[in-house]
């Protein structure tokens, strides 16, 4: 079926951008319609990841679009990073995942932690998309306590020996780099870029996931793994490394989840104006009047929040806190959204015909990693009454 | 090749239409304006074509207030090297074809590339106008056209069918599906677009010879009504005495 979504701005919110970024989003939209949306239900349900648009993610500046220009970036601003995250979850939680790992989480560390010859080495063929990146954070038995990883590497000579395995890594199967975060001998968290084809370096794919389906999941194993020491970042130690980076992705997951709301919102919507049942319009009909005005009010809400808060991380000023409540509240709202969505289209709700049972799917994804709900509950709390929660 | 591509805009597709001023006026607020399909996809893409093939320039012109500024920077996002904009408001194809063969003439242009029609006013007028007052030949409805050397071959559609027509530079073509493909414009584009020429030039004396009157909306659609298939005496009945079309 043809995409036919129109975007939803109750409050206006597109007079705050300008002509440019609505022309940059506006530009990914009607490209996604017309290479992403025909066949994203097909890889999807073949659990694949269609490596054939990356190069066209690449063209809309997707990949990196607040990297510098001398990096090969387009130098964009934070909002306009959210506006292309919003469009691309949009159609699927899982392109956007492809886009924020390369984006927030390879190509930040590198252009914030890296080297100069690091950043010149692999920004520019980043954003081009000639070149795709993975970020190993999560291992099998550390998630929401990355602290207590055990990947780590021993300094040998002008190298240095990585063992350990990550898991749950999206892009891992055919990136052909990985930002790993490892304990270095004096046990502090480190960031390197690991190389595929290095010995000792494998990424098995993860099979078996009902969510997030048209996004490739993997492992990284490392068996004595030689990697050059110019590869370590040593801009950075400690934990703080790797949530900066999480920080910036999750930025970008806010935005990417008023999307898809709004793709399950604008489908439900049209579809019960257009279904007849007792004679008359479901739309009609109070009970679907008000989740319908309900969806809207909160997709709403989740706009000016996100807006604000794209203006505060331009301005340098976002707090972690602010973020997680970001994250955490339209990812909730997206998911909740793609419940009432789908009952609305009552039996065709749970058919590929329509995204919603895509999207809800996905979204249980996007609730669970970078940080889970309930962590970023616990974020929240932890900054307004200054104690720690977590332990 | 040095090209002159007419660009307007023209309402995004799902706008609801509404009038002002007496319904004398279309009511401008709250719509999103677009660029002209017929003028983005056909006209300018087959320009960016043949400037790519074989050398020249592309320019845009755009006869409209600054409010028009938007469409004509995606156009450049799209592919046009600089453009024009004669600072008056559009209000008839006399008045808009004046501006633009003014300022082609001036110019020098080998070809005034157009699309067959605004998808809101759909009058077709411009172009033939703009030949007309150049004294160029006008090929309409320009569904191909390849070039050698000066001399263009171009497909026209026609009822029922297809024309070819040859013609040497300069001349005027309005273009129409099938001429090229939409070009959605990349973020190297749109960045590139940011530097490029936009001149406003200050428009000629030229009358407009038509006013309006007033707009209407069609009626509504009617209900639907269901006729049983074993009843074909029904349908004729109906299609007889009540749509009155047998
Ligand atoms: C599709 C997918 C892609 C992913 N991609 C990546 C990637 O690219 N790179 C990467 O590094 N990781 C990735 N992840 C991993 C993701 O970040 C983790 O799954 C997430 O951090 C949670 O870790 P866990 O699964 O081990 O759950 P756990 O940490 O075991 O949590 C299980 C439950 O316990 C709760 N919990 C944990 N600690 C506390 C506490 N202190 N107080 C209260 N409740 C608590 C959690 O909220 C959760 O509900 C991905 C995950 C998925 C599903």
């Amino acid at each position: 079926m043809a995409d036919k979504f129109e975007a939803h701005d109750y409050y206006m919110m597109d007079e705050f951008f300008s002509d440019e970024q609505k022309l940059m989003r506006d530009s990914l939209r009607t490209w996604l319609k017309q290479e992403v949306s025909p066949i994203i239900e097909d890889y999807y349900e073949r659990s694949e990841f269609p490596n054939q648009i990356l190069k066209g993610l690449a063209d809309h500046g997707c990949f990196g679009p607040y990297i510098p220009e001398e990096y090969g970036g387009p130098g964009l601003s934070q909002v306009t990073y959210g506006l292309l995250m919003q469009e691309l979850e949009r159609v699927d939680s899982g392109v956007r995942s492809t886009a924020s790992v390369q984006s927030s989480l390879v190509m930040f560390p590198i252009w914030k932690y890296g080297s100069e010859e690091q950043k010149k080495k692999y920004l520019p063929k980043l954003a081009t998309g000639e070149m795709i990146g993975c970020f190993g954070l999560t291992e099998p038995d550390h998630g929401s306590d990355p602290g207590s990883m055990i990947t780590n590497f021993k300094e040998d000579g002008d190298h240095v020996i990585l063992n350990g395995a990550k898991m749950w890594i999206s892009n891992a199967p055919f990136a052909d780099i990985a930002v790993v975060w490892a304990k270095n001998e004096n046990d502090e968290i480190q960031g390197l870029v690991v190389e595929r084809g290095m010995e000792g370096f494998e990424t098995p794919e993860m099979k078996g996931k009902h969510s997030l389906r048209a996004s490739a999941t993997g492992e990284l194993i490392f068996n004595d793994v030689k990697v050059p020491k110019e590869n370590v970042f040593e801009g950075k130690k400690g934990l703080g490394g790797p949530l900066s980076c999480l920080n910036s992705a999750r930025y970008g997951i806010a935005w990417g989840a008023i999307g898809a709301a709004m793709d399950c919102y604008d489908a439900a919507l049209k579809y019960a104006k257009e279904r007849t049942q007792f004679g008359k319009p479901i739309a009609s009909f109070q009970l679907q009047q008000k989740k319908l005005a309900e969806m809207i009010t909160e997709i709403t809400k989740a706009q000016t929040l996100t807006f604000r808060l794209g203006q505060l991380r331009d301005e340098g000023r976002a707090t972690p806190g602010q973020i997680s409540m970001a994250k955490r509240n339209n990812v909730d709202m997206a998911l909740k959204i793609g419940r009432e969505a789908r009952q609305i289209l009552g039996g065709m709700g749970i058919t590929n015909e329509y995204p919603i049972m895509r999207h809800m799917a996905n979204l249980e994804s996007v609730i669970t990693y970078e940080g889970t709900h309930d962590i970023h509950l616990l974020i929240t709390g932890m900054d307004i009454t200054g104690i720690n929660a977590f332990k | 090749m040095k090209i002159l591509v007419g660009i307007s805009k023209a309402p995004d597709t799902t706008t609801k239409i509404k009038f002002t001023n007496d319904n004398k006026e279309f009511d401008e607020s709250g719509v999103q304006f677009i660029v002209n399909p017929y003028d983005e996809w056909y006209a300018l893409v087959r320009g960016i074509e043949i400037k790519e093939a074989q050398g020249g320039s592309v320019t845009t012109i755009t006869v409209g207030k600054e409010d028009v500024d938007p469409i004509i920077r995606k156009a450049l996002a799209v592919g046009a090297d600089d453009a024009v904009r004669i600072d008056s408001e559009p209000k008839d194809a006399f008045h808009v074809a004046s501006q633009i063969a003014n300022y082609a003439k001036e110019n020098d242009y080998d070809m005034v590339l157009l699309g067959k029609e605004t998808i809101n006013y759909n009058g077709s007028q411009v172009g033939g106008m703009v030949a007309e007052i150049m004294d160029l030949p006008y090929i309409s409805n320009a569904s191909k056209m390849d070039l050698d050397g000066n001399k263009a071959t171009i497909v026209r559609d026609i009822q029922g069918g297809k024309e070819t027509l040859e013609v040497e530079t300069p001349f005027v073509l309005s273009a129409a599906k099938g001429m090229a493909e939409q070009r959605i414009p990349n973020m190297r584009g749109i960045m590139a677009a940011r530097s490029k020429k936009l001149e406003v030039v200050e428009p000629v004396d030229a009358e407009e010879l038509t006013e309006v009157v007033s707009y209407a909306l069609p009626p509504e659609k009617g209900d639907v009504k269901l006729v049983d298939p074993e009843n074909v005496e029904e349908l004729v009945e109906l299609l007889h005495k009540e749509a009155k079309v047998i």
